[in-house]
């Protein structure tokens, strides 16, 4: 089976900035991503849990976008805008598709 | 004194305060007991909703008059001011940074809705008939105070505040806002034709819903500080317990101003002496992202969600009944 390489970029990030997100990675041409809800964790700003949350202030989504190589500089600058000042992981990993055309 | 403790023990065993300790009992406990997330969404719709509906319906039995405006600009006034007083207290008896002490002020310029409605609650079972439109005062108060407290930072602080566009538009249209005013100016519409067609559905099984919501609050509640009580110091706790006390105090002076009745000064105290834990945060998040989360919500939800629930609303109902004579 061909398949082609890519890079994966996921970026953990509280709820109420997701909306920011989603529309600087929309602004800089990303059409395709998908949210993702996270339970829970530990970090620098200590331990939680999605059910110790009244709010959306305390919860934390995960936003992971696949493209291809040549635009991850693109979208990590449309991204770092957002969660420069916020709480949050951003990561990069070199992933493969089956269908170059979709990214 | 004795009315106040009398009325306190009265409260404390009310199946609402029962059900919120055993949220909390549950949480210091580790046990897995847990309402979905889904089903706390769908109670915390059906309380804004029925709230909100029983306001509007009661100003259309009783009519609207200057009071009415003068409690909105008064709540306007209230939210503005508050997270100032909020702030010197805080930067007097802990030792939070200016940041830190913004964001902690202006949960406290903002309101509990929770607390609003069981303080309704408590209001109704004693026979007080509040103002309707207190639930009005009540989304009017919501915002104003995240505006003094970016103005706070702005004026004594390092670190930017910035109200970002949409960020005031987001607060204003938020859920809960929406549907406490959406239902309280279809109530207002509709009055008593509108409240006699829904009524099995939101006056009956209204404590029942009221018990489960806070049954969900104390599980929270008792999940936050189980896991913040390390940023809990002494000071800080003072502050959760005061604070409360000093803003009823001018909600006290408030609506004795503007004539309300006994249950009406006691939601305004109510209202004054609440901290937000829903939409506050959310904007200190996006505006203030620098500011410690674990401080404010333990503070807001911890420690004077709980002492408002158990002691602030008897204290609050035995002054206002003590002062106005209802």
């Amino acid at each position: 089976m061909q398949t082609h390489k890519a890079k994966r970029v996921e970026i953990t990030i509280e709820s109420v900035m997701e909306g920011r997100l989603t529309a600087a990675l929309i602004k800089a041409g990303v059409t395709g991503f998908t949210v993702l809800p996270v339970l829970g964790g530990s970090g620098r700003s200590g331990q939680w849990s999605r059910e110790g949350q009244v709010s959306r202030a305390g919860g934390m989504v995960s936003v992971v976008c696949i493209i291809r190589p040549e635009r991850l500089d693109e979208l990590l600058d449309a991204a770092f805008g957002v969660v420069e000042r916020h709480i949050g992981v951003v990561t990069v990993t070199d992933c493969e598709v089956l269908r170059a055309e979709r990214f | 004194m004795d009315g106040i403790l009398a009325l306190a023990a009265d409260n404390l065993l009310s199946p609402i305060i029962l059900f919120f300790a055993l949220g909390l009992a549950a949480a210091f406990a580790r046990s897995d007991l847990s309402i979905p997330e889904a089903v706390a969404k769908g109670l915390s719709i059906y309380l804004l909703f029925a709230i909100g509906f029983k306001g509007g319906a009661s100003v259309a039995a009783h009519g609207i008059d200057a009071t009415l405006v003068l409690s909105l600009v008064a709540g306007l006034i209230l939210s503005f001011a508050l997270p100032l007083i909020a702030f010197a207290l805080l930067r007097a008896i802990t030792r939070l940074s200016v940041t830190d002490a913004a964001a902690v002020a202006g949960h406290y310029g903002s309101i509990s809705i929770v607390t609003f409605v069981a303080a309704t609650s408590v209001a109704t079972s004693v026979g007080l008939s509040p103002e309707g439109y207190m639930v009005a005062v009540a989304a009017v108060m919501e915002a104003p105070a995240i505006l003094s407290a970016l103005w706070i930072v702005a004026r004594f602080g390092k670190s930017s505040a910035e109200m970002e566009d949409g960020l005031m538009r987001e607060i204003l249209l938020n859920g809960s806002i929406v549907l406490l005013v959406g239902s309280f100016l279809i109530g207002w519409i509709t009055g008593d034709e509108g409240m006699a067609l829904i009524a099995p559905f939101i006056v009956a099984p209204f404590q029942g819903v009221l018990c489960l919501f806070l049954l969900d609050m104390g599980l929270v509640a008792g999940r936050g500080l189980r896991e913040a009580r390390s940023v809990l110091t002494a000071g800080l706790f003072a502050f959760g317990v005061a604070m409360p006390l000093v803003g009823s105090a001018f909600g006290l002076v408030a609506g004795l101003l503007l004539g309300l009745s006994p249950g009406g000064v006691m939601l305004f105290m109510t209202l004054s002496a609440s901290a937000s834990y829903i939409a506050v945060p959310a904007a200190m998040r996006v505006a203030l992202p620098e500011a410690n989360p674990s401080v404010y919500l333990t503070l807001s939800l911890g420690v004077t969600f709980p002492f408002n629930l158990t002691l602030g609303i008897p204290i609050y109902l035995a002054v206002s009944r003590a002062l106005t004579g209802g």
